[in-house]
């Protein structure tokens, strides 16, 4: 019975997050500080969401380029 | 208009996608387990597919704030989206093996050349194998029908696109058999991980409470942005240089 749970537990976490930990936690991240961000009214938040989003794919690009390397 | 048009477009794309990854196991199974089981497996993880769709798509607009759904969803969006834009980029610059969908078949064909199916013509590992294939690569597609469907409040759009893909991939796919590696997959998964990085900043962002400037007009201009960022991405690991680039399953 407890099989299908954990099948579907275990497909949302490949789902999301797979290997590329740091992409779901940078996500995580980038969403709470815009939150923070625009709750203040500051007129930075618009432009926060497409920087942080390059500089963690440029990061993760590095990570998987890296890798790459070592094998 | 611009985000309805662009939304048909990811949804298209991405469903086009996954459903030639999920039709490479159907034609594999069926030729070598038999067709009438492959068939009947896909059958009914396109059932099942149906059902979640209608059960969750009603419940989580009635019953989840615009916001909540926002945030949720535009992270879900840009955590998929940038996974997508990362494998093609790596793909596309030699830094990992392109996705060939002949050496998928190849090897599902080795591996379902087992034992005989029974005389009533029905195969439980041909049906379960295809059932699994569909059922895993089309949860993709719903998950993408419904999160941008349900954010932008086009649902039925979102829907009929995915439909629409699957059935176009399921037609080429009978005329052209086994020829799928035809399909430019790396280069779709490029646009459509574009589109979804675009559309996930945008409601994300939305839902945090951000104010984009002209509205719907700036998903446009986030697509530009991530659009250059991705070919100078392109470009930069080019140059890097990383030897010949290999073509596995």
């Amino acid at each position: 019975m407890t099989r299908w749970p954990r099948a579907f537990a275990l497909f949302c976490y490949e789902f999301a997050v797979g290997d590329t930990p740091e992409l779901a936690i940078g996500v995580g991240l980038v969403i709470v500080a815009t939150w923070a961000l625009a709750g203040k009214h500051s007129p930075l938040g618009f432009w926060f969401i497409p920087a942080a989003v390059t500089l963690l794919l440029a990061v993760s690009l590095w990570r998987g380029a890296v890798t790459k390397a070592r094998t | 208009m611009t985000a309805t048009l662009l939304i048909a477009l990811a949804v298209f794309g991405a469903s086009a996608v996954e459903t030639v990854e999920a039709l490479t196991i159907v034609v594999a199974a069926g030729l070598t387990r038999g067709w009438r089981s492959a068939l009947e497996g896909a059958a009914a993880a396109f059932g099942c597919l149906v059902v979640v769709v209608a059960v969750f798509g009603p419940t989580l607009v009635n019953y989840v704030p615009i916001n909540v759904l926002r945030v949720v969803v535009g992270s879900l969006l840009l955590v998929l989206g940038l996974q997508w834009l990362r494998k093609a980029i790596l793909r596309a610059t030699g830094y990992r093996p392109k996705h060939d969908e002949d050496a998928i078949y190849h090897r599902e064909v080795e591996r379902l050349s087992g034992p005989p199916r029974t005389q009533s013509g029905r195969d439980a590992i041909g049906f379960t194998i295809s059932f699994k294939g569909v059922l895993l690569e089309g949860m993709e597609i719903v998950m993408i029908v419904l999160t941008l469907g349900l954010s932008s409040g086009h649902l039925l759009v979102a829907s009929s696109a995915a439909l629409a893909a699957v059935i176009l991939v399921a037609a080429v796919g009978v005329l052209v058999s086994r020829q799928l590696r035809e399909v430019p997959e790396n280069a779709m998964k490029l646009a459509v991980g574009l589109m979804l990085v675009s559309f996930g900043s945008f409601w994300g962002g939305q839902g945090a409470g951000v104010s984009w400037p002209g509205a719907d007009l700036s998903l446009l201009g986030l697509l530009a942005g991530y659009a250059v960022v991705t070919w100078l991405a392109i470009r930069f690991l080019g140059q890097a240089g990383s030897g010949p680039v290999q073509v596995v399953g």
